[in-house]
């Protein structure tokens, strides 16, 4: 198979966006998981296409428009769940339908866009432009380095929230903080693979490499690795087989996902600790 | 001088009176045990202290209230009754203890405050220790060193509160809270435990309160006891709990009492 392929602008700059969007994911995926927020993903990537479908509408560059609608629902709903104590998993299923449904009002109220609402619902990697790619590796580097610098805290409230407040960690402002950069991923991811299966890479590279049984540093670099690999892995297969990237991103962490549960059947994982406690 | 003061304090669990206007102090270096039936308040008064529960009436470390109340907060170790823990949640034994670090800017403040009113606050770990150095001697003092890389949620529920104990010395406490911290824990690591408290208590001077069902392991190792059922009835030194028969009566009635409620409510 030839791989001239890759020296294609736009396959360089669906690769480019694709990793740094599969980091984030990985990153944000692992405290959200551990916070049992595991759809909030989802519920974002809908206010985003609400987001979105406002940007279309008001003639304002769309990527702006979501960001402003998921950021300000997710802390909206992240206040509404306080006051109300409502829980979590409804308040997911508020999100996302009135996402959804602010969505399908712009787009009928517009008589149906002339862009392709497909390529939001799935993802569209392959169509990234030059602006696109900056600014997604711009926001990718703020999330990123926004994370390893609260990534104590954060664990410290993700695993205990009343210790962390104890420990004089500002709980509430960290919450908000967290809940705008996962806002802001979803946006970045939504290019790649789509609002549809956004869920799939917050969840799965995270859920495979907790059941490695390691520790949170190496949880987290493996579950960074898995994402990025799977992503790059399933942007090269899509385009010899003519498959959607998205989908072939997210079938390959459902392999790798499969595959990881099998060897600890096995008895990969356990026999390795087993060994290194007897040694 | 006071570490902590408790002034008229009540507070409501789950919409009912769980503690009325309960006063009492805590002296430098008392090591209190604070005996009462499941539902007497215990932990919803310890709740208060740490600023995790809303109450009435007026509370003080070292004297002080407010903003440098919340300064002096995070010195305070606390151990509670039961962590539920996510069942997969990939933190290892050692990642746990290292949360409870503090950074040397909000040991400093606090050794400031405490020593603005006159008190002193002894490091466990030693002035120059790293925080490495804290840690692995935080996880020998609670005998998990072997366990140090092992994940929190594939230990049993008493290795598990042991490294919620190492946690909590970490962060080199002015004041350590703990609340019935050895439930589940076998006999042989409660010797050990005490033994600790005890020395933690004598050598560094830290100030312990610390709630338990055990009248036997308060009466050998506490200084100073109080005993409360949603109000105090008894503060004061430990002999004086234990040789007032009228007392220990009070005290297994009103243990009685409760236990026959909770029951009723079961039923």
């Amino acid at each position: 198979m030839s791989l001239d392929f890759l020296t294609y602008g736009f396959m360089q700059r669906a690769l480019i966006t694709g990793t740094a969007a599969a980091v984030c994911c990985a990153m944000v995926g692992l405290y959200l998981v551990l916070k049992r927020y595991s759809l909030f993903g989802d519920a974002l990537s809908h206010m985003a296409f609400g987001g979105i479908a406002l940007g279309y509408f008001l003639n304002v560059y769309p990527i702006w428009t979501a960001t402003a609608v998921s950021v300000s629902a997710a802390m909206g709903i992240t206040k509404l769940r306080k006051s109300t104590k409502i829980s979590g998993d409804a308040a997911i299923a508020v999100m996302l339908s009135s996402g959804l449904g602010m969505g399908v009002i712009l787009v009928s109220a517009a008589h149906g866009f002339t862009i392709d609402l497909f390529s939001f619902l799935f993802g569209s990697v392959l169509l990234t432009n030059m602006s696109d790619t900056l600014s997604f590796i711009g926001i990718s580097c703020g999330v990123i380095v926004t994370l390893l610098v609260f990534r104590k805290p954060l664990l410290h409230f993700t695993f205990d929230e009343e210790q962390a407040k104890i420990n004089g960690v500002p709980v509430e402002k960290l919450n908000y903080l967290f809940i705008a950069l996962a806002a802001v991923t979803v946006i970045v991811t939504m290019r790649l693979v789509g609002i549809l299966l956004i869920s799939a890479l917050i969840v799965l590279p995270n859920i495979t490499s907790m059941v490695m049984g390691k520790g949170f540093k190496k949880t987290m670099m493996i579950s960074i690795s898995l994402s990025v690999a799977a992503t790059v892995i399933g942007i090269i297969l899509s385009y010899p087989l003519n498959l959607a990237p998205s989908g072939s991103i997210v079938m390959t962490l459902v392999a790798m996902y499969v595959g990881t549960l099998l060897a600890k059947r096995a008895g990969l994982f356990s026999k390795k600790a087993l060994a290194q406690e007897i040694s | 001088m006071n570490v902590l003061d408790v002034e008229n304090v009540s507070a409501s669990h789950n919409g009912a009176l769980a503690i009325s206007k309960i006063s009492f102090n805590v002296r430098e270096g008392d090591l209190l045990g604070i005996v009462g039936p499941n539902g007497a308040g215990k932990t919803t008064l310890f709740r208060a202290i740490l600023g995790l529960q809303n109450y009435h009436g007026k509370i003080k470390l070292f004297g002080y209230e407010g903003s440098q109340y919340a300064s002096l907060l995070p010195m305070v170790g606390y151990v509670p009754q039961k962590v539920s823990l996510e069942p997969n949640f990939p933190a290892t034994v050692y990642d746990v203890v290292e949360m409870g670090l503090l950074p040397e800017k909000k040991l400093d403040r606090g050794a400031k405050l405490i020593q603005n009113c006159g008190c002193c606050w002894n490091r466990i770990f030693g002035e120059s220790s790293k925080n490495s150095e804290k840690i692995e001697k935080a996880l020998e003092i609670v005998g998990l060193e072997s366990l140090r890389d092992r994940r929190i949620s594939e230990l049993s529920g008493g290795e598990q509160q042991r490294t919620f104990i190492a946690s909590a010395l970490v962060k080199e406490p002015v004041l350590l809270i703990l609340d019935e911290p050895v439930t589940g824990v076998d006999m042989e690591v409660q010797n050990k435990f005490y033994s600790v408290l005890r020395k933690i208590n004598k050598e560094n001077k830290i100030t312990i309160i610390w709630a338990s069902h055990d009248l036997t392991a308060i009466s050998d190792h506490a200084t100073k006891v109080a005993c409360m059922n949603r109000d105090l009835f008894f503060h004061g030194e430990k002999e004086e709990f234990f040789s007032n028969k009228d007392l220990m009566k009070t005290y297994s009635e009103s243990a009685m009492q409760m236990h026959m409620h909770n029951h009723s409510h079961e039923v």
